[in-house]
């Protein structure tokens, strides 16, 4: 049963209840879309997949294996892999050793291809390979923040809000990405704010408002933008 | 010529950049704890007081040099691991005030157990002080101590500068100190990065040991005490969270420390730590951002 799977999952900051007993699962080649207004849980469901969230009940399941008390390090080199909210990425250090950060998480068994696949799949990073991180635009340092987490060649992939800040055009590439890194086997899940967008890319889409699971979409509702807004405001 | 003048001499610029590389080590090791722990160890001088203490008695039950230092450097680790697992550890992620509170305690805790153990008057530094022997270099004499110190210290930093920029330990190293949370959540082990710059700050202090036993002949068990807070001192002049700055921080106020030290009348002496002390707050209030600091802020980052 390779997958991960939330199940149940209760995330407590305080008194603040920020997810409520959430189910999900994501698949090899899926991507799972996870959008709704601010402070509805999203990131914090991410957070506590990481080991990095207060879980007050329910579990994480890695391939049938529970996540829950693992130190995010421990989760990163079992090969779930976080693009931060807001890149998170290294300024001081170059392209390169942002990259290889990367590698950080990299388990034993892996063929070590991960460097050369993240400047493959964008190449604005090799240009810049050996210069300060800190000066690239926000549409480099995102790209740079999705090809640190691919390096260590992770079996799924979670996003938190990548098109943030971005212009549309740079969004496009985001999004390309994404769809190549389902196509090469990969589970995504998606964290965004671009809610159209990515119940259309997306196999499955969940909204959350209050920490709890709404409704869930597939790419043909896509276009139903009263289904949407209403989910958003239920 | 006014460097006659001022009674400074190469003897006297040489055992300050001997004093200027001690305390350059010293820098460094603080600062590197402080880079992934975000903690002050005032504690740092009381593992040299160990070291030399380690030293003096190597060298009194016989032991040869070699293994005299060995037993120093060996102390001084320990010490070091100790004090992380039993005081850092457990206080990670605590108030920077806590912290700093608790390795004071920790420091008179040390201090007083030597001065119970060994008494007030201290050890002699033993066999190594024969270091004091000046080489002719050139018509000139230098301490044999102050030549080995530059060289040991400059080594030191070398070797630190290629394993922080070429090895993956030192790039996780870095990025730690840079932003602790993001680098755990790729996957940078914290334990083996907290544990790597406690033995290489252990490693820095041991040698500081050694340098300074031999440039001061007695320990006692106040010894580095006062060395650590010009140390402190030199590293917020520089800039704590910037490496680089720290250390040339650390640095300069030893070799202030080490040049007045040369140049006041031994009847004047007492009045150095009073005279370093004054520079200090000058340089604080003309550059309160550190004195190696470029525009921008030493301000610690979010």
């Amino acid at each position: 049963m390779t997958a991960l799977a939330v199940e149940n999952l209760s995330v407590r900051y305080g008194a603040v209840e920020a997810v409520r007993k959430l189910s999900l699962e994501v698949k090899p080649g899926e991507i799972v879309g996870l959008i709704g207004p601010n402070g509805a849980g999203k990131s914090s469901t991410l957070h506590a997949i990481m080991g990095a969230a207060p879980v007050t009940g329910g579990d994480v399941r890695l391939d049938g294996r529970s996540l829950i008390g693992r130190r995010p390090e421990d989760v990163a080199r079992r090969g779930v892999a976080l693009v931060p909210e807001g890149r998170r990425i290294f300024g001081e250090l170059t392209v390169d050793e942002n990259l290889r950060l990367g590698l950080a998480a990299r388990r034993a068994r892996r063929n070590g291809h991960g460097l050369d696949r993240a400047y493959d799949l964008f190449p604005v990073l090799g240009e810049f390979r050996s210069r300060q991180a800190g000066v690239l635009s926000g549409g480099q340092q995102q790209q740079l923040a999705i090809g640190r987490a691919l390096v260590s060649e992770p079996d799924y992939l979670l996003l938190d809000e990548p098109s943030l800040g971005l212009a549309p055009k740079i969004v496009d590439v985001v999004f390309e990405a994404l769809a190549k890194i389902r196509h090469a086997g990969l589970a995504v899940l998606l964290v965004e704010q671009r809610a159209q967008r990515t119940v259309a890319l997306a196999d499955r889409s969940h909204v959350l408002a209050n920490g709890e699971l709404r409704l869930t979409l597939g790419p043909q509702d896509a276009g139903d933008t009263d289904r949407l807004v209403a989910a958003y405001l239920a | 010529m006014i460097l006659a003048f001022l009674n400074l001499t190469w003897p006297t610029f040489a055992s300050g950049l001997a004093l200027g590389g001690v305390y350059a080590l010293m820098a460094v090791g603080i600062g590197l704890v402080f880079g992934v722990l975000r903690l002050v160890n005032f504690a740092y001088g009381q593992l040299i007081m160990a070291g030399g203490f380690a030293l003096a008695f190597g060298s009194q039950w016989g032991f040869p040099n070699w293994a005299a230092i060995l037993f120093c450097f060996g102390v001084v680790l320990a010490l070091s691991v100790l004090m992380d697992w039993l005081v850092f550890r457990p206080l990670r992620g605590h108030s920077p005030a806590v912290m700093l509170v608790a390795t004071f305690a920790v420091a008179f805790l040390l201090q007083n157990i030597a001065l119970l153990a060994f008494g007030p008057l201290g050890k002699s530094a033993g066999a190594l002080a024969i270091l004091n022997a000046p080489w002719d270099i050139g018509g000139v004499f230098i301490k044999k101590i102050a030549v080995i110190s530059v060289v040991t210290a400059a080594g030191c930093l070398l070797i630190l500068q290629l394993l922080l920029t070429r090895t993956p330990l030192g790039l996780h190293m870095r990025a730690a100190a840079m932003d602790f949370r993001t680098a755990r959540l790729l996957g940078v082990r914290a334990n083996r990065v907290i544990s790597g710059a406690v033995i290489i700050s252990g490693l820095f202090a041991a040698v500081s040991a050694v340098m300074l036993s031999v440039q001061e002949l007695t320990v006692v068990p106040a010894f580095g005490t006062q060395d650590t807070i010009l140390v402190l001192a030199g590293v917020v002049l520089g800039g704590l969270t910037r490496p680089v700055p720290a250390t040339l921080g650390g640095f300069s106020i030893g070799f202030a420390n080490g040049i007045l030290g040369g140049m006041l009348p031994a009847n004047q002496s007492q009045y150095l730590p009073s005279l370093l002390f004054a520079m200090v707050i000058i340089v604080l209030l003309v550059r309160p951002d550190g004195l190696f600091t470029r525009g921008g802020s030493a301000v610690e980052r979010v």
